[in-house]
């Protein structure tokens, strides 16, 4: 029970327990009423969430609160909100903010690390720009480096398809009005659909199964349903508490929190054993890896069979049922059970919970969004709560974990593979719309490019021009080290740190982090913070923001009428730009101001001038955006990826003739899937003692290896780890390296890569052809934050 | 008597087989292409699959089997190609392939409700819908790669 009232987090003591019960009747028919209802309700009824507050101070040592000069609002690379410590221009700590929605005062303990860089001008951070000359990297000045970018990006735009030369790939630190910025670039001025980024890599599943689930991207639960809940599902929760496969620190806090009060929440955890969540849980299913399909086909039939869902919701708001009876029919729970190699009991018991919740809260996180069938698997979670009717009223909603900080301001704003604003590229009107909004023509030369397919187009030559922001590809994404090597490559790289990447490139552009520059991020129920500048940014490091601005005034990119393309000039006017374009779309920031924001804290979009609330949980009423004039896409085919187009949607689609029978547009789908076997599950990799770390007890990330050749000890990579690996390294050493990133499979909706760690044999090698620019600690690049 | 169904059976099958030999030959000749990964072995199960369950047919309509007319099967596919303007070519190919598949499935359904076959206008109507959506999913990647390999030069 120790680590129950007192959550150790990677050893850091985290504050004190605050358990507490869920609100009563009264406060929870309050909450489902709309914002401008509540607003009329007597002040006795209580309108916050009953999460009482900790206000959780970070302070470096020797500084206490008394010390500090300002505090200025930021938000942590979860969602956090949180005020920024500065004395003598330097940030010397943080606190929670006690009265934000989210996270109540609190802080996840290790939050300080990810700050530790702000305002610093020590060795490791770039401060200058810098050029390649005669294979080095050089310092020089601004114009001179983006004057060659400029240079290059219209040499390549002069040719036939020029638009089709130059791709960006963003990653985390980017804030929503940077990733705007790069959007319009990109779509009005470049023309270009090659915009995708780490989004890919992180929360393309997610998207892709709320998008074919409920018509458009948007979690559509609240983090105040936590409070409301009584049943709660974590869904492919690995270790708590910031890594790649867990649920946020916070959140779990929240839950635990939960867990130890008055009227706890039933607790189903899928995922390894030996973790937290899996120790907290009643009933925790450790199911074999690539069978989640299997796992919630089985509890979904356990629903149907046993009658637990709603008849009428189903009936009324949903398309579908028949066929995703005919498939889950296949799964009685003892199959399930045999394909998941877990107990049939289990599955019994877990879909006894989700069938007999009133308010039930899901969580699905990277064991799911980064595994086999991930789009799928995630799409069938949507299915419970759909057959359930749990979405749109207090306690009743799905959230996603995971992603990288800045991944719903990328997605929405279509600087990760889509159109911005949550819009179409298959509906005409919607490209009219943007068109109209730009005063542009744009030509409708095909979708998105997703990140897999511009690395591709960058290898095989007809990508001239690469610009990387904010990422390190070379770490993240296989191949990329490869790729970026080639000499007709131009390769930009804007970042903090000279990453492995930014030694490949051939113009490094030093960037400002978070606490240096001002914006908003979008948390994972859709909260939007701002994000203020504490700090300058070290020697000539600028803002993501001037860079793309100073891109777009350098290259002239104008509308018809001859007027500046990019007509903002700094984070606020940028946010207003980007509130025009989510005008009327279902993410509308338009009631969501600066003003409002440093003032009140986070506001969940939707959110109009008019309401004097955002909108904490979407789809109450069961009234979905599926309809074809709003829907972001048409739908797939699971298993190939199919896309279907707008006449299918109306028609050929499963339950779509349903949809349209009933002179409804906005039912929800019952996406249905079988369970695919998957070669990973046939030779599972081992995953436990990958995470280990086999060297000396490094932690993965921390292993660094100079020009070393790898050979691939697990069968099933294919040269890919070669990439991955390659000039990815800075010390010397002989033996086996875990860490490395092979390409397992295929996501054929999300067009997701996953990827797997595997064991690679490092033979050190004698040349390197990366770049050569001399950093103290080779660590320090690697630590870039929030990224 | 003699009926000429089997013969378009006969066809199907052999279409769906050399879809598959296909799909897989169109995979291995670009290895690194992240949208075919998993996705044409997975359409090669399935086509193999719609052959195998065709089989029945193809020896109970081979009873009435009238004598091979000529030139009953055109080859469509002689070899996956290399490069960006190969890849397109090959989706091309085996665009062409699963439509002589579609249209024999049509084709057969009618004929099948035409002599009251229930199991075989079952096993069309399952097997017709996976074509259907391997035509879809080779539509959507050449939709995808067309502009870049057609327009774009490199």
């Amino acid at each position: 029970m120790l680590d129950r009232t007192a959550a150790l987090n990677g050893g850091v003591l985290s504050g004190p327990r605050t358990p507490y019960g869920p609100p009563g009747a009264v406060e929870r028919l309050a909450a489902a009423l709309p914002g401008r209802l509540r607003d009329a309700l007597p002040a006795e009824i209580c309108l916050g969430s009953p999460w009482p507050v900790r206000v959780d101070v970070l302070l470096d040592e020797g500084t206490t609160e008394a010390d500090v000069e300002t505090w200025v609002p930021a938000v942590s690379a979860h969602g956090d909100a949180l005020d920024l410590a500065v004395r003598g221009g330097r940030v010397v700590g943080m606190r929670g903010r006690a009265g934000d929605r989210v996270n109540h005062g609190r802080l996840d303990p290790q939050e300080r690390q990810g700050w530790r860089h702000v305002g610093q001008d020590r060795p490791g951070r770039l401060t200058r720009p810098l050029v390649r000359e005669h294979g080095r990297l050089v310092e020089t000045t601004w114009d001179a480096a983006m004057e060659r970018v400029v240079a290059r990006s219209l040499e390549l735009l002069a040719g036939p398809g020029g638009w089709g030369r130059i791709g960006f790939h963003t990653g985390g630190r980017l804030f929503l009005e940077e990733c705007y910025t790069l959007a319009v670039i990109g779509w009005a001025g470049i023309g270009t659909p090659h915009l995708d980024g780490d989004t890919r890599l992180s929360a393309a599943a997610a998207a892709a199964a709320l998008m074919e689930s409920f018509g458009t991207d948007g979690p559509p639960g609240s983090y105040g349903d936590v409070d409301h809940c009584d049943a709660l599902a974590l869904w492919g929760c690995g270790q708590s508490g910031g890594s790649g496969q867990g649920v946020q620190h916070v959140l779990w806090e929240r839950v635990l929190d939960r867990r130890l009060g008055p009227g706890p929440p039933a607790l189903i955890v899928v995922g390894p054993e030996g973790t937290p969540a899996a120790r907290e849980a009643d009933v925790h299913l450790a199911v074999r890896r690539g069978t989640n399909v299997a796992l919630m086909n089985g509890l979904l039939h356990e629903l149907i069979a046993n009658g637990w869902y709603d008849e009428a919701y189903v009936a009324n708001h949903t398309a579908g049922f028949e066929e995703l009876c005919l498939t889950v029919d296949a799964y009685p729970a003892k199959r399930a059970a045999e394909i998941c190699g877990v107990p049939v009991s289990l599955i019994e018991q877990a879909a006894e919970i989700l069938g007999a919740a009133e308010r039930l809260v899901s969580v699905v996180a990277g064991g799911f969004h980064l595994a086999w069938q991930a789009t799928a698997a995630t799409c069938q979670v949507g299915n419970v709560h759909l057959l359930r009717g749990m979405l749109g009223h207090p306690g009743a909603g799905i959230l996603h974990a995971g992603g990288p900080s800045s991944a719903r301001g990328a997605l929405e704003t279509g600087a990760a593979g889509g159109l911005p604003g949550l819009r179409n590229w298959a509906n005409p009107r919607h490209v009219r719309e943007l068109a109209a909004l730009w005063n542009v023509d744009l030509p409708r030369r095909g979708p998105a490019t997703h990140a897999m397919r511009i690395f591709r187009y960058a290898e095989e030559g007809s990508i001239g021009l690469l610009w990387i922001s904010a990422a390190d590809p070379v770490r993240s994404l296989p191949g990329a080290g490869r790729i970026l090597r080639r000499k007709d490559l131009f390769v930009v790289v804007q970042d903090l740190f000279l990453t492995e990447t930014a030694r490949l490139a051939d113009v490094v552009l030093p960037a400002a982090g978070w606490g240096e520059k001002a914006g908003t991020v979008t948390g994972g129920d859709r909260t939007v913070h701002i994000c203020d500048r504490a700090v300058e940014p070290p020697g000539e490091a600028r803002p993501d923001l001037d860079i793309f601005l100073d891109y777009a005034r350098r290259m002239d990119f104008r509308d018809r009428d001859g007027a500046p393309l990019v007509g903002w000039y700094d984070a606020r006017s940028a946010f207003e730009a980007w509130q025009a374009c989510s005008k009327g779309r279902p993410c509308d920031y338009t009631g969501i101001t600066y003003e409002r924001l440093r003032r009140g804290g986070g506001v969940q979009w939707p959110c109009t001038p008019s309401s004097s609330h955002g909108t904490e949980r979407l789809y109450a009423g069961g009234r979905f955006n599926t309809g074809p004039d709003v829907c972001q896409t048409y739908g797939h085919d699971l298993v190939t990826g199919a896309e279907h187009g707008a006449e299918p949607h109306q028609g050929a689609r499963p339950g779509a003739r349903q949809n349209r029978a009933a002179g409804h547009h906005d039912r929800a789908f019952l996406p249905a899937a079988d369970h695919e076997p998957s070669q990973e599950a046939e030779a599972p990799l081992d995953g436990a003692s990958l995470n280990g770390g086999h060297l000396n007890g490094g932690s993965p990330n921390g292993t660094h290896l100079n020009g070393a050749h790898l050979d691939v000890l697990n069968g099933s990579a294919d040269g890919a780890v070669d990439g991955a690996m390659d000039g990815a390294m800075d010390g010397v050493m002989d033996g086996v390296m875990d860490g490395a990133l092979v390409v397992t499979g295929w996501d054929p909706v999300a067009r997701q890569p996953l990827l797997a760690p595997a064991l690679v044999r490092v033979v050190p090698r004698a040349a390197e052809t990366g770049g050569d620019y001399s950093v103290a600690s080779p660590l320090d690049l690697t630590a870039s934050h929030p990224a | 008597m003699r009926m000429h169904l089997a013969h378009y059976l006969g066809l199907l099958h052999r279409s769906q087989h050399e879809l598959a030999d296909a799909l897989c030959a169109v995979r291995r000749a670009h290895p690194d292409e992240p949208d075919l990964i998993g996705v044409c072995e997975r359409l090669a199960e399935q086509c193999g699959d719609n052959a195998r369950r065709l089989e029945p047919f193809v020896r109970r309509y081979s009873a009435q089997l009238s004598e091979e007319p000529e030139r009953m099967h055109s080859a469509l596919f002689s070899g996956a190609r290399r490069g960006r303007l190969g890849l397109l070519r090959d989706l091309h190919d085996l665009y062409l392939l699963a439509t002589q598949c579609e249209i024999s499935w049509t084709l057969i359904a009618q004929a099948a409700e035409g002599v009251g076959d229930e199991e075989l206008v079952d096993a069309v109507r399952h097997c017709g819908a996976a074509t259907a959506a391997h035509l879809l999913w080779l539509r959507t990647l050449m939709r995808q790669i067309a502009p870049q390999t057609l327009i774009v030069a490199s």
